[in-house]
């Protein structure tokens, strides 16, 4: 049997744990979160720049690129405290986009890019398209040499969270049918370009994203020698943060619910003393703990070749049941109440439905692991 | 206790290993129980006897147990290293669970120094069977209703009554009790008190019941008129309960102290695995089926979250929010997942999951068909899943009780 994974926790990470547990829960209670889930921008300008003061924008940049020089396992649990928190804003998305160039950027890009996103400036990715699995190299859309070697882009990218105030967009393409990326800037952007989708998880700012029209110099290419591992790098990375998001929303959503099952009456009886629902809700609980086992497994051997890969897969398919089974039961449990806009157990259901669209469901994990294995 | 030497644990590592390589028997020439609730021959038991005495006298059993109780007096680290060194070389299990995963610890920890001199060396070396008299026929979660009497007389107290599924009864010399001593008691927890019984009393009597699986693993005891010591009370009389309920922390693997081994080695998603790799079906490796290797993934991922959640537990920033959750969930969570994965393991088995053990045709002899069957041993003994969810439920949600 290969090598599954292991437990490891390091001193950064549990400082980071400690710091962001408290960050999270003071700056994003739920009645901010459901006001910024109605405002355009979807986000407190004021949070983001304290992301960026207290350095978490950089925690996973190089030293020599204006970051702090931990990796992804210190941004684990800064991720598992906002979404436990159903935090908002571009904090996953720029996180992501920055890993993109360090793993595939050339050198030039990453002295241009990476100090300014770890100063704070908002980056993403533009990977997803409709009607393909989650394969990192499920690409359509093109970018084709003009005569004057510039590259013409053409297609449509979906999900493209946060692209309203992105500052850079790593789009993947295909050049001569070979996968490619490409550093897109909003001034590149014809207009129009941006479509703002309207997504389940209603704390998110997603885009269509049109490609055609838009023509880049080729300084604009990343490394061509890196493409393929740069997108298994992000595809993981992508994985390993979403679960991450899920794991904190798992314990958010079992407390929520607990809290109800503690006070509410029916029947003469507080309705937590009933096994109908007590059980289930053990049930919900002892998947979390096993989501969470996984997720730090996952942080502490992401950069384990073969094993990394592993421990990300079940991760990500653990956390896709519990948090999908949590919040579908708070809703349940919650009875009436439960129906309605105001309960937050469909905030939980919702932004699980989410995170099982991108990057793989737990089926598609699964099916990768059985390659793994066996 | 003292600090870990890196070099000393390393070499004695090594030598554990070394021993475990040379020491365990390949073949003993008869089937092996893979717990120690399926000992059903005096064959097996003077087997795993004489293994479990040989493994304490290599001094690789009770290592982190005192000195002065037959033990070895150095750091658990130790021992850990000990077990897993028997793991890794796949050696037979402990035959004295009850001694040595939960009287033991128990009197450690709460016994007089006379009991701990008595009884302590007799349950590492084996000489000394052990085994548990809390259920009753009439009652098995609910143990504080048990019936059975124990009333004082002078030195001693005279015990009438029935217990029942006790593991190795034929073969312990004493029994853990749990009987009642006040009848007339408000709560029906304070009249019970905890004794530490002579099997071979006059008056002791212990009939075998034939499991599910077909064989005899465990005993129905019945006491006429028996005397149990006084000094064999552990905690005060009428202290019974709180006694009982750290036992079943440390049955349940909730608190540590075991004197170390394994007594059972049934759960192992990774000899599912193997099973599931040699297996085919019309020629075809039955993994190469979509829907079963889905399945075989759920288990590896599961028994991987359960040692995953084993390590967790010594990082205390990663369990902070609720420090009991995985010890107490821990039975729950392993008991039932063992449960499923023998049930699929049949299934693996195709056609031959018809068949049962001694016929020549049936997969592993049986292994699979009598594994399933055993692992209701472990969800409903200890504390049933139902019971256990509502402990979990209750202690570490804060649920009301039901």
């Amino acid at each position: 049997m290969k090598d599954l994974g292991r437990i490891g926790f390091s001193e950064d990470q549990a400082t980071l744990l400690d710091v962001a547990t408290d960050f999270c829960q003071r700056r994003s209670p739920v009645a901010t979160v459901r006001r910024l889930m109605e405002a355009e921008a979807g986000h407190d300008a004021a949070v983001w720049a304290e992301l960026g003061e207290l350095g978490w924008l950089g925690v996973a940049i190089p030293e020599a690129y204006g970051g702090s020089g931990l990796g992804l396992a210190e941004v684990v649990p800064l991720v598992e405290q906002m979404g436990r928190r159903l935090m908002a804003g571009p904090f996953v998305s720029t996180t992501l986009a920055a890993q993109a160039l360090i793993a595939g950027g050339t050198e030039d890009q990453k002295r241009e890019a990476l100090p300014r996103i770890a100063a704070g400036e908002p980056a993403t990715l533009a990977l997803a398209e409709l009607d393909t699995d989650w394969e990192p190299d499920a690409i359509t859309c093109t970018a084709t040499r003009q005569a004057d070697r510039r590259l013409a882009l053409s297609g449509g990218k979906v999900l493209v969270t946060d692209a309203a105030e992105a500052r850079r967009i790593i789009a993947s393409v295909r050049i001569d049918g070979e996968p490619a990326l490409v550093l897109l800037t909003p001034e590149d952007l014809p207009a129009g370009a941006l479509r703002r989708e309207t997504v389940i998880d209603e704390t998110r700012r997603s885009f269509a994203l049109t490609l055609d029209g838009i023509v880049l110099d080729p300084d604009r290419r990343l490394d061509p020698d890196r493409t393929a591992a740069a997108l298994e790098h992000i595809h993981l990375a992508a994985n390993l943060l979403a679960a991450a998001d899920m794991v904190g929303g798992t314990q958010a959503c079992i407390d929520y619910t607990l809290d109800y099952l503690r006070t509410r009456t029916q029947f003469g009886k507080v309705i937590g003393s009933y096994q109908a629902l007590k059980h289930p809700i053990v049930d919900a609980y002892t998947r979390y703990e096993q989501a969470r086992s996984h997720l730090y497994s996952a942080a502490h051997c992401f950069n384990e070749q073969g094993t990394g890969e592993i421990a990300v897969r079940m991760a990500k398919a653990s956390a896709d049941v519990a948090y999908s089974f949590a919040a579908d039961r708070a809703i349940q449990f919650h009875g009436g109440f439960g129906f309605t806009w105001d309960c937050d157990a469909q905030l939980y259901r919702r932004r699980a439905i989410w995170h099982a669209a991108q990057f793989g469901d737990a089926a598609f994990h699964r099916k990768k692991l059985a390659r793994l294995l066996f | 206790m003292s600090t870990v030497d890196p070099k000393d644990l390393a070499d004695f590592s090594e030598q554990a290993d070394a021993w475990f390589a040379e020491n365990v028997a390949r073949d003993p020439g008869f089937m092996l129980p893979l717990t120690f609730m399926e000992v059903g021959t005096d064959t097996q038991f003077n087997f795993l006897r004489d293994w479990q005495n040989k493994v304490w006298e290599a001094g690789y059993l009770g290592a982190a147990w005192p000195k002065a109780y037959g033990g070895g007096g150095l750091p658990q680290a130790f021992q850990n290293a000990a077990t897993r060194a028997m793991r890794k070389r796949q050696g037979p299990i402990m035959l004295n669970a009850i001694g040595l995963n939960w009287a033991g610890p128990l009197l450690l920890e709460m016994g007089t120094e006379t009991q701990k001199r008595a009884h302590l060396k007799g349950i590492l070396s084996a000489e000394d069977i052990w085994c548990q008299g809390f259920s009753e026929p009439g009652h098995g979660s609910d143990l504080g209703s048990a019936q059975t009497r124990a009333v004082r007389d002078g030195d001693h107290f005279v015990v009438n009554g029935s217990k029942i599924w006790t593991t190795l009864g034929r073969y312990a010399k004493y029994m853990i009790l749990l009987a009642r001593t006040d009848p007339s008691t408000e709560r029906k927890y304070d009249g019970l008190s905890f004794f530490l019984m002579p099997m071979k009393a006059p008056g002791v009597e212990t009939v075998p019941i034939r499991k599910l699986t077909g064989e005899h693993g465990f005993t129905q005891t019945f006491f006429t008129d028996a005397k149990a010591p006084a000094d064999g009370l552990v905690g005060p009389e009428g202290g019974g309960w709180k006694v009982a309920m750290r036992t079943l922390e440390y049955e349940r693997g909730a608190r540590g102290g075991q004197a170390g081994g394994y007594v059972s080695v049934g759960a192992n998603a990774f000899d599912v695995f193997e099973l599931a790799q040699r297996t085919k079906r019309a020629g075809q490796p039955v993994l190469e089926d979509p829907l079963v290797a889905d399945e075989m993934v759920g288990f590896l991922m599961e028994i991987q979250a359960l040692t995953l959640n084993g390590q967790r537990t010594q990082v205390p920033e990663l369990i902070a929010d609720r420090p009991q959750g995985i010890p107490l969930a821990s039975k729950l969570m392993g008991t039932e997942m063992s449960r499923r994965l023998n049930d699929f393991a049949v299934r693996l088995t195709g056609v031959r999951g018809a068949y049962y053990v001694d016929e020549p045709e049936a997969a592993d002899n049986g292994l699979w068909a009598r594994n399933y069957l055993n692992a209701f041993s472990a969800t409903i003994g200890g504390g049933t899943s139902q019971i256990q969810a509502n402990i979990v439920g209750e202690h570490v949600l804060g649920l009301p009780k039901s």
